[in-house]
């Protein structure tokens, strides 16, 4: 809660300080208007109030939802973010979902000496590729070179699976290299000797010891790949010119549309908050500790 | 990927000496190639060629031209000064202004310090290349302004180690026994505690550099950063993207570049971690 009311406040401000007259903008360089029809503007959105009762009035209205009005597109910010939400939820939920599957696979299966070392150099290429050229090379290589996928500009199931891989596959390799140093961390304690002389083979110690050990670190860097997620999809959306939140974020800042930034400010600090919820619930399941921590 | 990570995973494998080298040699090849592109190529960047557009790599042309003829291997070798001066200056500037932040937070009386946590704390809930895309929003697209974007972007991790370290420092006894003996507060301040911050910092750096420049590709591939036709690598790949089907070269090369230098720059990024990491413990 407290990073949304910041993130409202930061952004108010920000937005406050821009240079420039707000109607100015709205209308466009070219816009011949007079100077009462602008007054009346400024009227009609409030800008001619005190700033501060602006801002416990866009706070108020915050609280029950209403994000403001779209200066270029003269729609409420909340239909604006409701009708592109989906399918940049499909992205970023299916993307999410790969790289889970992609890290848990390295770190099942490739704990053993060469192939650790494979797999960490794949880390490494994976985390350092740009996700915009990711998507690039996907495409030439499996729409245009193999027509395994469309190539672009079609609302089926098959046109997600090029842009989730390449959301994808940089946080696969960051959760990966986590959960294997965690693995690798569990794996010197104590508790891992114990359960191996008591004759747990190599994949029960896993299964049932070491990687929940190793799962906490994993859960907390996962939360905050989320967001970055999120902000791959400005850049991999562009790339595969799929609709969603991130081609709406990218036109409303070529296009200076300010309530629609500050929605979107909003809807980002709101999802940090709720992923951070979800993150300590999974926490309790993961940690037993936790949970005798509450009840006592 | 995020600075804060990156400098979390560097906690783990310590690359291999080769490896280590191979990157450092990359990068000094890249500092050679932003001072004298001329050394690398004859060709000029900006230099059209309409009977020969979208031709192929072949020894003539190492990666192929371009829709206009242009010769990409020559575009990308002068695009290195452009990718490495915005990564360099928004690195520095990020580093400079979570100094400052840092060192205030951390000798400041505890209200303004908590402000300024929380500021670091917000800025930090939101992904750097969110906070870049808001920064332009607000001041407008152009290579100055995408400078200012990454470098703001980037300020809150370097503020958050340095006001840590600050706390540090400041409680240790060469600190107390300076100000017994009569020093300044501030003079200590100069003296003893920022030259402490500055080593983790400067690491840090190394890998954020990296990190800098393939956001600023991203926001210039988002046409938010240099404008046409400079041979900029985020800029090449825009214009790339749409000849993708017929000429993959002029994507693919300027995004190899790319990523050759954020991995060059994370090996030896960690490299020095590793060993800042030896000392101290």
């Amino acid at each position: 809660m407290l990073v949304v009311w910041g993130a409202a406040t930061l952004g108010f401000i920000v937005l406050k300080l821009i240079p420039g007259d707000p109607v100015e903008v709205m209308l466009g360089v070219q816009a011949q208007v007079s100077e009462e029809t602008k007054a009346l503007i400024r009227e009609d959105w409030g800008l001619n109030e005190p700033v501060l009762s602006q801002y416990f009035g866009y706070l108020g209205r915050l609280v029950t939802g209403d994000l403001g009005t779209s200066y270029q597109l003269r729609q409420p910010v909340a239909t604006v973010i409701a009708q592109q939400l989906p399918s940049t939820l499909q992205l970023t939920a299916l993307a999410l979902a790969f790289a889970l599957a992609l890290a848990a696979a390295s770190a099942l299966f490739a704990r053993r000496r060469r192939a650790g070392r494979v797999v960490s150099v794949l880390e490494l290429v994976v985390i350092s590729s740009p996700a915009f050229w990711t998507g690039l090379v996907l495409i030439a290589v499996f729409a245009f070179g193999l027509g395994w996928f469309p190539v672009a500009e079609t609302n089926t199931p098959r046109s997600l699976v090029l842009p989730a891989l390449a959301l994808a596959l940089p946080v696969a390799g960051i959760i990966s290299q986590i959960l294997r140093q965690g693995l690798d961390a569990a794996e010197r304690q104590p508790f891992a000797t114990t359960a191996l002389a008591r004759g747990a083979t190599r994949g029960r110690l896993l299964t049932h010891h070491t990687l929940r050990h190793a799962a906490t670190d994993s859960l907390t860097i996962t939360a905050y790949l989320v967001g970055s997620l999120l902000s791959g999809a400005v850049l991999v959306e562009t790339v595969f010119a799929r609709p969603g939140l991130g081609r709406a974020t990218l036109r409303a800042i070529i296009e200076r549309d300010l309530p629609v930034i500050l929605g979107i400010i909003v809807l980002a600090a709101a999802t940090f908050a709720i992923v951070n919820l979800v993150v300590d619930i999974l926490y309790r399941v993961v940690d037993p500790r936790l949970r005798q921590a509450v009840a006592a | 990927m995020s600075l804060a990570i990156t400098t979390r995973l560097a906690r783990g494998r310590v690359p291999r000496s080769g490896g280590v080298m191979a990157a450092a040699v990359f990068l000094v090849v890249l500092a050679v190639a932003a001072l004298w592109p001329g050394l690398f190529t004859r060709i000029d960047p900006l230099q059209t060629e309409i009977s020969n557009a979208l031709a192929a790599p072949s020894p003539a042309h190492p990666f192929g031209t371009d829709q206009t003829g242009r010769d990409v291997f020559a575009r990308v070798v002068y695009g290195t000064q452009h990718s490495l001066v915005i990564g360099l200056v928004a690195t520095l500037l990020a580093l400079l202004g979570g100094l400052v932040v840092g060192t205030i937070a951390g000798i400041a009386p505890r209200a303004v310090d908590t402000v300024l946590s929380r500021i670091i704390d917000v800025l930090m809930a939101f992904p750097e290349l969110l906070i870049a895309l808001l920064v332009i929003a607000i001041v407008g697209p152009g290579e100055s302004s995408l400078v200012v974007a990454l470098a703001i972007a980037g300020v809150a991790v370097y503020a958050r180690v340095s006001r840590i370290q600050t706390l540090v420092v400041r409680r240790s006894g060469y600190v107390r026994a300076a100000r017994t003996l009569g020093v300044h507060p501030l003079v200590s301040v100069v003296r003893h505690v920022v030259p402490n911050t500055l080593g983790p910092l400067l690491v840090m750096a190394t890998i954020g550099f990296g990190t800098s420049i393939a956001a600023a590709a991203g926001l210039s591939f988002l046409g938010l950063g240099s404008a046409p036709p400079t041979p900029e690598w985020g800029l090449i790949l825009a214009e790339g993207r749409n000849f993708l089907g017929t000429a993959w070269w002029i994507a693919v090369f300027p995004g190899l570049a790319v990523t050759g230098t954020v991995i060059a720059a994370t090996v030896v990024g960690r490299r020095l971690l590793a060993r800042r990491a030896g000392r101290t413990s």
